[in-house]
């Protein structure tokens, strides 16, 4: 993720006599902002196992009947073998490899629906602006996450694939970018400077993308990689209760298929040991760098330390 | 007040309306029948000939409504939802969805009001402390390890204390509602024998969710103490225990409610999650047979009973603001 001019690192670059380059600005900026770099760094991590996995490991082992069942760890499976003889270092790297698109697409169409309704709700106001906040409002004391449930068991098994899991999720995903983004605009309509460009004749496109747009950059990708937390969540919990496309390794499928085949109970502890503890990885690093998006968004929650 | 009870009365029912009105049309849209598939379960392990099939399938289809105008069932459907009939289990035949949710609700219930009383209590205890300048050092670190864990769901919790507390120590059950061999009967040992499998479970719950309100009340905290009433407070001598008690935690007690409230929904999913992946007996456990079971009445009857439950929690809590905070009058 490459931030292009977020605003500290824009104001320091005016106030700095000497202009050093924008990466080493970039560097010492994430140098103050732990948890942002901190989350980057474990990202990065993590997309350098799927990607050297995917060039070292043939992901046709992370199917079953691939390798020997049941295999603790070893020097040929790393991460040992599940009842059904996959590879699980296969699993994990296809797994979490499903894992980053569901959450992309996901996430990504969630916070571009967002953005639209956002935008449209608070800039034109009245009739769109009731009716929209109304159905977001009334949408939002329902939990979305049984609604998945109804929609993902509705769909015929044969046909669930990685990517009607990422449409189950945006169907639902929505309400909650809307409203933030919406609040944003409201405040941003009334600064001086888009009176300024509407004294000016600046068309309501041009203001919108010219003006208001740009300034709420930093709030959009704070909201994107919370869209992207809650659809690998949600996409998690779906797998976890057997709701996801079963042949494929997804995560949370791992571990619904270990608990069923009762992994620890037959001394299997690496079978679901494996997918949790990508899991909190893959979690952790979304929850610090929407925290350090936070700070960089909103300045005024400063450290509170 | 009654103008206002009526409105959020008329919300309620709004989002109780959606909710059953998704849940009628999402499964009709797809191509799924879940009676020809159940009966279909049944011919080919050989419970009749396969010949009747289409014969049963649409006598049931006939004495469901299910043959009749998709208008007309859904206004059946909706007068059913006001009666609390959400229809036949399919796996359980004659039980109904009903009888399923009743057997398995005290259990959730339990569990919920344990772990959700116990975080937030502890969450909000150590968030507190954390951020009160007086407390001794190791008072305040105690917040730290649970902050560590907030981004971890409680479902990852649970596997990873099943891992270490079931499958290395051996000191709590693996999972099930009681242990294998033992028959339920109302002796102490058998209900030691299930409270120690509830455990591990309510651990999980509870070190899933303390984080969430650590870092919130610490927040709320640290704000609390610029403020010029406290400082007032200070210098009229009152005791740092009274300040900390009527200044301190009585303004962060609102805020939070409301969090809590909002939190509803995810504190709910995440329970019954965690009951399926330790098969404790509940809801959850009840869903997850449900799923694997293909049984569509006790899935779609199950997440409505949660949705209205949810929402109507969520709308009465309203009503508890304004004895928290006389400040606040119930708006129309």
């Amino acid at each position: 993720m490459t931030m292009t001019a977020p605003h500290p690192v824009a104001a320091l670059e005016a106030a700095a006599p000497v202009q050093p380059s924008r990466l080493s600005m970039l560097a010492r900026y994430l140098r103050r902002n732990v948890s942002l770099s901190v989350g980057l760094f474990m990202l990065l991590m993590l997309v350098a196992f799927t990607v050297i996995g995917y060039i070292v490991i043939d992901p046709r082992h992370a199917y079953p009947m691939a390798a020997i069942p049941r295999q603790p760890p070893s020097a040929q499976y790393l991460l040992g073998t599940d009842f059904f003889g996959r590879d699980l270092h296969a699993a994990l790297v296809v797994g979490m490899w499903q894992t980053a698109a569901i959450g992309l697409l996901a996430g990504g169409i969630g916070t571009i629906i967002g953005i639209v309704l956002g935008f449209t709700s608070a800039y034109f106001g009245g009739w769109t602006d009731t009716g929209i906040r109304s159905v977001c409002q009334i949408l939002t004391p329902i939990p979305v996450l049984l609604i998945q449930i109804v929609i993902a068991g509705s769909l015929d098994k044969r046909y669930v694939t990685v990517m009607t899991m990422a449409w189950i999720i945006v169907l639902l995903a929505w309400m909650w970018p809307t409203l933030v983004i919406r609040a944003q605009v409201l405040t941003m309509k009334e600064r001086q400077f888009v009176a300024v460009a509407k004294l000016s004749g600046v068309s309501d496109f041009g203001i919108i993308f010219k003006e208001i747009l740009p300034n709420l950059l930093p709030f959009i990708a704070a909201a994107f990689v919370g869209q992207v937390f809650a659809a690998v969540f949600a996409s998690f919990y779906l797998a976890v209760l057997g709701l996801g496309p079963l042949r494929e390794p997804l995560l949370g499928n791992i571990i619904w298929s270990a608990q069923s085949q009762g992994a620890f109970f037959n001394g299997w502890w690496w079978w679901p040991i494996a997918p949790t503890v990508a899991m909190i990885l893959i979690l952790g690093s979304l929850a610090l760098i929407n925290m350090g998006l936070d700070e960089l968004a909103n300045p005024r929650v400063r450290k509170t330390e | 007040m009654a103008k206002l009870i009526l409105q959020r009365l008329a919300f309620l029912l709004l989002v109780i309306w959606s909710a059953s009105t998704i849940i009628f049309f999402v499964p009709r849209m797809s191509s799924r029948n879940a009676i020809r598939e159940r009966f279909a379960e049944l011919a080919r392990t050989g419970g009749f000939a396969p010949a009747d099939l289409e014969a049963i399938i649409s006598s049931m289809e006939q004495q469901f409504g299910l043959d009749r105008p998709l208008i007309e069932q859904y206004w059946v459907y909706l007068g059913n939802i006001l009666r609390m009939d959400f229809g036949y289990s399919l796996s359980r035949y004659p039980a109904t969805v009903t009888d399923l949710i009743v057997q398995a609700l005290p259990w959730t219930i339990g569990l919920l009001i344990v772990t959700t009383i116990l975080a937030f209590l502890i969450g909000n205890f150590l968030g507190a402390i954390a951020a009160w300048p007086r407390a001794p050092r190791w008072a305040r670190g105690m917040a730290t390890p649970f902050v560590l864990l907030t981004g971890v769901p409680p479902v990852i919790m649970g596997v990873l204390l099943l891992f270490f507390v079931g499958f290395r120590l051996k000191l709590l059950p693996l999972g099930g509602a009681y242990s294998i061999g033992t028959v339920p009967s109302l002796t102490w040992e058998f209900a030691l024998d299930m409270l120690r499998h509830q455990v591990l479970p309510a651990m999980a719950l509870v070190l899933g969710s303390v984080g969430g309100w650590v870092l919130s009340m610490r927040g709320m905290g640290i704000t609390i103490q610029g403020e010029d009433y406290v400082t007032f407070a200070e210098h009229k001598g009152l005791t740092p225990g009274r300040i900390f008690r009527d200044y301190y935690l009585r303004n962060t007690l609102l805020p939070q409610m409301t969090a809590f409230a909002l939190a509803l929904g995810t504190i709910v999913t995440s329970a019954i999650v965690v009951e399926a992946i330790f098969s404790l007996p509940g809801i959850g456990t009840a869903l997850n047979n449900a799923i694997r079971a293909n049984d569509f009445p006790v899935i779609y009857g199950i997440v409505l009973f949660i949705t209205i439950a949810v929402a109507t929690i969520m709308v009465a809590m309203e009503f508890v603001y304004p004895l928290l905070d006389p400040r606040i009058k119930p708006q129309t």
